[in-house]
């Protein structure tokens, strides 16, 4: 405890203390969290870049059903990387590592970290591993999907797929690390005048993600470090004519990469319950259901992992016990909708970019989260197992979900982190954009999958070129989309309209210092003296007083 | 519906009139959708009915409930968006106890219905079944000693030795509730490489690069992998099973349709993965008698009618793989059993 509170002691004014950072700062080994909360963010940024060129380059194959545009193993290495990069490069880092860091010791009235240099060290293990990654492609780039199942990926460009490993086992690590951190820092640093339930909810998911990292990264480390010895070393582990079973390898994997996707969207979430209320000008809808929610869905989502199996080796118990958990997880996601859908009703919502942002991913995670109950039940699942259905629901989730909460964490917090308000009309031409691009491109998925494509394969039948065709346009409306953000952000960020400390009226304490906030965010910690959520009931307070006084 | 309903006797603006006619249109609606959406391929096997059946089933409930949210979200956002000038804030309604118990408990009884529902058809669908063990007179146990013991053959490594003694499969689809205890009428020993599926008749040595089996009968395949997973799936049976180096498995079915339907690898394979496709054709059973018999006579012709010139260019199977494949199957040929 004594260490935890050293920082509020440590005044601003020491001599020899920097006052600001310069930009050279957001190049080094620097230990504040929104340094490396920005450093997150604007790495993340730049590879989920280098993913969507990669997604543009699979539908522009697979515009037409020959293989004409790309070598196959070239396909297969762009697809084996377009999966890794989001989920690794972009969504988990640019969420926990950038959103997390950066906001969660403004949000509980904190200093920084709980351990500054493990923090730094966390972010300094990602730009080697996306080298790593990206120099891979010198050897023909891992081809055996993003889940890497042996024996492909055993025999199958296998220098490519030794350096894909050490990446995603240092990703891991760092993520291992993070987690560490965040689970110390909101337990024992939040300022003392806040109670638990007045803690803001996108902390009560970082909570939940950081746990579940917690329990199930090392676990994908193992899986994949007994793959680098079969590839490299002789053994045998997952070499079914030497003994070992390719099975245990899908069990060690999904394991950890189920509860990746609760990775992924729980602190989406989070941002979800930040953004919706300020802007709506309500206090959240049911603030313990969501809190409690998203550690039910931690704890569920831990034992769902077999339904990525339901074809593979797994027998008739494990089908039927994994069909029934998975759809339990339906019930706490449905209440977190709902509850936001209720966050409406009655508000003054305010339709600018990050509401948007937010209300489009309501809108689309509903249509993710109902295809994902289909395919939770292994009778449909053995169909539609494998496909483009799969592909369609869980780029409703993750781009429909993860990416539009990015897109709207970024709109919402961008003037707290420069200090200047991003522009509305490219904002909305944003929304705009991404919201067509992405129905065009992945609701024609659902139909492919179910009468017949399977995922993953660089030629295909004739008779789905018409809807592949459709998809293929949907990626380049979406790929055209990211210009006006990125003119938007760029522009703004030197020229913007000054923001202010608090241009939403957000009563979250990240709100109550500067914009951007100084190093160590507070000259005077801030005394919490009503709920993150209160929209309205001073003013319904004020009013009632009033009449009382008259 | 009773969603909505709720958020009108909570401001009493929406009629219940208006309320109670949105329900059933979203009713009427969500109906149609589950029956008429065109989204599934023909049916063809007798599992096929029964996973529609459950998938119309969801789409039904996942229409409504998704109407429901999507009209809710769209009302609420053209009725509640802030209007120009208005600074101040919502309504401060933090919680309601029985609505956050409502749609807790009416999507956990959605929920518990499709899962016991889901172990129904399942069983149903043989899913419970795999590995019936009663009924494997056609896979005898000397055949795989045979095999066994013909291992150290120059053709195929022990690996394939090993795998072709597999034990009985116990994972897959197995006997559908009607034909459980009994034996199959037709078995096929289905092999996966990159990038072919080569299909062996043990019972009369017929080696082939599509699968012919005869209508309404009870067909098991036994499903093994000779390189890297590959799964085997006939989109209009429903019915998908990897297939696993080391792990026998198997898929037990009745086409119920005369007609020809893909066969597809679905498990990622390879570079050629995509190509990785043939046929199966279900015949007549005089027809498919007919086949079997002009395939025995043939038996020396060539077989593996999947490996075109193309795959041979292209995905670079070789001659070696080819004679290597043959000389596999040739294990299976009656005169060395």
């Amino acid at each position: 405890m004594a260490q935890a509170q050293l920082p509020l002691e440590t005044p601003l004014s020491l001599p020899g203390h920097p006052k600001a950072w310069k930009w050279y700062d957001y190049f080094t080994f620097n230990v504040d969290h929104k340094v490396i909360g920005i450093q997150y963010l604007v790495t993340a940024f730049i590879f989920y870049l280098i993913g969507g060129l990669m997604a543009v380059a699979m539908r522009t194959e697979l515009a037409t059903a020959d293989s004409d545009f790309l070598n196959p193993n070239l396909y297969n290495a762009f697809m084996t990387n377009h999966g890794t990069i989001m989920i690794f490069f972009w969504v988990v880092p640019a969420a926990i590592g950038g959103f997390g860091n950066y906001l969660v010791p403004l949000m509980i009235g904190a200093r920084d970290m709980a351990f500054p240099r493990l923090n730094a060290l966390a972010f300094w293990l990602n730009p080697p591993a996306g080298a790593l990654l990206l120099a891979s492609f010198l050897f023909g780039g891992a081809q055996a999907g993003w889940t890497a199942y042996p024996p492909l990926s055993t025999i199958t460009a296998t220098t490519a797929q030794s350096m894909w490993i050490l990446a995603i086992v240092l990703v891991g690590t760092s993520s291992i690390l993070g987690a560490v951190n965040f689970i110390v820092t909101i337990w024992k640093m939040k300022v003392p005048s806040m109670r638990w339930n007045q803690l803001p909810l996108f902390c009560w998911a970082m909570l939940a993600t950081s746990l579940l990292a917690l329990v199930s990264t090392p676990v994908l480390a193992v899986g994949l470090i007994l793959l680098l010895f079969d590839i490299n070393f002789g053994t045998s582990f997952y070499r079914p004519d030497a003994g070992g079973n390719v099975i245990i390898y899908q069990h060690l994997f999904w394991f950890y990469s189920h509860p990746a996707v609760y990775l992924m969207i729980l602190p989406i979430f989070g941002i979800m319950s930040e953004v919706i209320p300020v802007h709506a000008r309500k206090p959240i809808f049911g603030y313990q259901a969501i809190a409690y929610s998203s550690l039910a869905i931690c704890c569920v989502g831990l034992f769902v992992w077999v339904h990525h199996m339901f074809t593979s080796g797994t027998p008739p118990w494990m089908r039927m016990f994994f069909t029934i958990s998975t759809l339990i997880v339906a019930v706490p996601t449905g209440v977190k909708i709902f509850s936001w859908v209720a966050t409406l009703w009655g508000g003054k919502i305010r339709l600018n970019s990050a509401m948007l942002f937010a209300i489009g991913l309501l809108s689309m995670f509903v249509l993710g989260g109902l295809s994902g109950v289909t395919l939770g039940t292994a009778p449909v699942d053995i169909h539609v197992h494998d496909t483009y259905y799969v592909v369609a629901h869980f780029h409703y989730v993750l781009f429909g979900g993860s990416v539009f909460g990015l897109y709207a964490g970024i709109y919402h917090w961008f003037p707290k982190i420069t200090g200047r308000l991003l522009d509305e009309r490219l904002g909305i031409l944003h929304f705009v954009l991404t919201f067509i691009g992405t129905n065009l491109t992945f609701l024609p998925m659902h139909e492919l999958g179910l009468k017949g494509m399977p995922r993953r394969v660089a030629m295909y039948d004739p008779q789905f070129e018409p809807i592949n065709f459709i998809c293929t346009i949907g990626a380049f409306v979406l790929a055209f989309s990211i210009i006006p953000f990125l003119i938007n952000v760029l522009w703004s960020w030197n020229k913007g309209k000054i923001a202010g400390d608090n241009p939403w009226g957000g009563l979250s304490l990240e709100w109550t210092t500067s914009s951007p906030p100084p190093i160590e965010n507070w000259e005077v910690l801030p005394v919490v003296t009503k709920g993150p959520y209160d929209y309205g009931i001073e003013q319904r307070k004020g009013s009632t007083n009033e009449n009382e006084e008259e | 519906m009773g969603f909505s309903g709720r958020f009108g006797t909570m401001e009493q603006i929406p009629a219940p009139i208006w309320t109670l006619t949105a329900g059933i249109v979203v009713t009427l609606i969500s109906f149609w959708v589950g029956q008429h959406h065109g989204l599934l391929p023909e049916q063809a096997s007798e599992q096929a009915p029964l996973v529609d059946n459950f998938f119309n089933i969801m789409l039904t409930i996942g229409t409504a409930l998704f109407l429901v949210v999507q009209g809710a979200i769209l009302l609420f956002v053209i009725r509640y968006r802030r209007r120009p000038g208005d600074e101040g804030d919502g309504l401060p309604i933090e919680e309601n106890l029985p609505l956050e118990v409502f749609w807790t408990a009416i999507p956990a009884l959605i929920v518990i219905f499709l899962g016991i529902y889901s172990v129904d058809i399942f069983q149903r669908m043989g899913g419970l079944n795999p590995g019936d063990h009663t009924l494997h007179t056609m896979h005898t146990p000397e055949q795989a000693v045979a095999v066994v013991a013909e291992a150290p053959s120059k053709t195929t490594s022990d690996a394939t030795a090993l795998l072709a003694a597999a034990p009985t499969p116990e994972i897959g689809i197995g006997a559908s509730p009607d034909v459980q205890g009994k034996a199959p009428d037709v078995v096929v020993d289905v092999t996966g490489m990159q990038y072919a599926w080569i299909f062996t008749y043990p019972d009369s040595g017929i080696v082939s690069g599509e699968l012919h089996i005869p209508v309404g009968k009870d067909v098991q395949l036994n499903l093994s992998a000779r390189d890297v997973i590959h799964s085997f799936w006939v989109p209009q049976f429903r019915l998908k099973q990897d297939a696993i180096p080391g792990v026998p498995t198997e898929l037990r079915f009745k086409a119920t349709k005369v007609g020809t339907y893909p066969v597809i690898c679905a498990e990622l394979c390879g570079g050629y993965h995509g190509a990785m496709r043939t046929q199966v054709i279900v015949h007549t059973p005089e027809d498919f008698e007919a086949w079997r018999t002009q395939n025995q006579v043939t038996a020396t012709a060539p077989v593996i009618s999947s490996l075109s010139d193309r795959h041979i260019e292209e995905i670079g199977v070789t001659p070696q793989l080819v004679a290597q494949v043959e000389a596999m199957t040739h294990h299976h040929s009656p005169d060395k059993l």
